[in-house]
């Protein structure tokens, strides 16, 4: 399977990566020979096998259903979760308007 | 009087213990030669010798007083910028993350502060761990301390862990942290001829470490030797509630259960691994590699992993499909850079951000993994990609009913010029040859230096372990280093 500008162009927006249209015909040849390479693992027989899922089998854990146990992840942290933001308003994160 | 700078994890706690010399002492000795190296060699993003100091007062102030001293007491080492360090700043070497200050801290850099262990700096790596050179850096290429005879042209540290590798082989730190998704601690411990172990799959806590391919992704040390190796390993691992994949394990003692007496021992050399066309000095380092074992006592068996030549091509469908799926949360809204043109709405300001952020190699990796997880390829991609991976794993599972360790060479090769492989990704990608298997199988592996190649530079030899016998790849990586006596060391020019 290989891909032509346009694929390329929707798998972009699909990323949301915004990419020129020299960025994009760089792109094409460059997926193209990837692609081409992994496209041998067609050839291996994997009749009755499962998709590996978990590479060390372990069991699901939930944590214990106490509020706040670790003070780190627990609540209250809203100014250290804000800390990083590049735009945070009244306590929240500001976005551009995205409602008319 | 002792150079501080050439002693590792185990002599230098040995000496602040025995008051030979105090912690302080140590860390003003590697920041100074932080500081030296840093224009040349640019192995950190961001240096911190105040924080080494002020943990090397600690520890001075804790022997005084008679307190225990944890197991990395006085030990200043170099932390991957990978992990998150509360306060300092955190990139993962991608202008989307510049300026990102942590609110908390990684388990494992807190477990070795815990252990009395200091900060020199945050390590330059490949952007998010993509890479195998350290090319693909927002913050410029590290540059490897060895170079070829009567020939300045710059090398390649390896990669991701580029920064760590060039730190502990030019002596800028005793041992520095690693993370390994393909390979990023081992082929950098290789071309710089230092040592490193990537332990079984949840041995070390991903919570606090940028996430690449979460399958894959473990933290693992990186030092001058076995020893130090097994001792930063034991800080560093433990079971960890806040990471769902942890193991939840005792660590083992492997520090004092060291030997490198192989005898009992099977060693298994996997027939795939010898491709066509394979460097003569790596053969020939791996053939010494079987020598010394069998010298150490190990009986020498011939095994097969018939999957290998798949490992490449499957890892290059599900690291960047877990990468696409990772690096979603880059979207200018909640922390790291923010790009916003003019009049634009939100879905433009997340394609505008991310293509200002990410690096060209990071943005093919999500590239490839956005499209084969994407709608009508799924199956035919990652689904098939998933499925080769378990008969990855069932080839070592089957071959471990044969051996009890596996050899093989690190990387194919000694390290490359800078700008050598560059130009093509996939000529890149193949230098992972040898590491990607065991990181599929999530198994734990170790590079220890073997000899030098024709041109002077080290070669690194792999031992590949039983899933949570870390213990089997140190003993058998002690045994290599025992016997390969590798004393060489970069001259400095820098």
């Amino acid at each position: 399977m290989s891909v032509d500008t346009a694929t390329v162009a929707k798998i972009a927006s699909l990323a949301r990566i915004k990419v020129s249209e020299t960025e994009l015909q760089a792109m094409v040849p460059e997926l193209n020979g990837i692609l081409a390479w992994v496209e041998q693992l067609s050839e291996v027989d994997v009749t009755g096998i499962e998709p590996m899922t978990a590479v060390i089998p372990n069991t699901q854990r939930l944590r214990e259903d106490i509020v706040n146990a670790d003070p780190l992840t627990g609540g209250d942290r809203r100014d250290a979760v804000l800390a990083n933001a590049p735009a945070p308003e009244h306590g929240f994160f500001g976005v551009p308007k995205v409602i008319e | 009087m002792t150079n501080l700078t050439d002693l590792g994890i185990a002599a230098i706690r040995k000496g602040v213990v025995d008051g030979e010399f105090t912690a302080t002492e140590v860390a003003t000795a590697f920041n100074a030669a932080v500081a030296e190296a840093q224009v040349s060699l640019n192995a950190f993003i961001v240096i911190t010798p105040e924080k080494a100091l002020e943990a090397a007062a600690k520890i001075d102030a804790d022997r005084a007083a008679g307190t225990p001293l944890g197991t990395m007491a006085g030990v200043p080492i170099g932390m991957k910028d990978l992990f998150a360090t509360h306060g300092v700043q955190t990139t993962a070497a991608s202008k989307i993350l510049e300026g990102f200050m942590p609110q908390y801290e990684s388990t494992v850099s807190q477990k070795l502060w815990d252990a009395g262990a200091g900060m020199l700096g945050k390590l330059n790596l490949d952007q998010f761990a993509m890479g195998s050179s350290n090319e693909t850096s927002a913050f410029g290429n590290v540059v490897s301390p060895w170079r070829r005879p009567n020939d300045t042209a710059p090398l390649a540290p390896g990669g991701s862990s580029g920064g760590s590798s060039t730190a502990v082989s030019a002596r800028l730190a005793p041992a520095a942290t690693g993370t390994d998704t393909g390979g990023s601690i081992r082929q950098p411990a290789a071309f710089t001829g230092i040592s490193g172990i990537k332990p079984t799959y949840g041995r070390c806590s991903r919570w606090g470490v940028v996430a690449f391919a979460s399958s894959l992704d473990q933290a693992g040390p990186m030092a001058r030797d076995v020893t130090d190796c097994a001792i930063m390993l034991e800080a560093m691992a433990g079971f960890d509630p806040k990471d769902s994949t942890s193991l939840n394990l005792p660590v083992p003692e492997w520090t004092a259960n060291l030997s490198g007496d192989m005898k009992g021992k099977k060693v298994g050399i996997p027939r795939e691994y010898r491709l066509d066309g394979i460097d003569p000095d790596v053969a020939k380092s791996w053939d010494d590699g079987i020598a010394w074992l069998k010298d150490a006592g190990a009986e020498i068996v011939d095994i097969s992993l018939p999957h290998t030549k798949y490992a490449l091509p499957t890892y290059y469908i599900i690291a960047p499909a877990e990468a696409s799926s990772n690096l979603a949360r880059y979207d200018g809204v909640r922390y790291g850079l923010r790009d916003l043109p003019d009049g634009a709405g939100l879905q433009d300001m997340y394609a505008a951000t991310r293509a200002a952020g990410f690096g060209p190699e990071v943005k093919r990796r999500i590239m490839i993994g956005t499209y084969v997880l994407s709608a009508g390829f799924y199956d035919a991609y990652y689904t098939q990609a998933q499925k080769v991976r378990a008969l990855i794993a069932r080839d070592f599972t089957e071959a471990f009913k044969l051996c009890d360790v596996i050899l093989a060479p690190t990387a194919p090769s000694s390290a490359f010029a800078l700008g050598e492989k560059s130009a093509d990704p996939l000529e890149m990608y193949l230098n992972d040859v040898f590491s990607v298997p065991a990181s599929l199988a999530g198994l734990p592996a170790m590079s220890v230096p073997a000899g030098l190649d024709r041109s002077g530079l080290p070669l690194g030899l792999q031992v590949i372990g039983k899933a949570f016998d870390e213990q089997g790849v140190l003993n058998a990586s002690l045994a290599l280093e025992q016997r390969a006596q590798f004393t060489a060391r970069p001259a400095k020019w820098w």
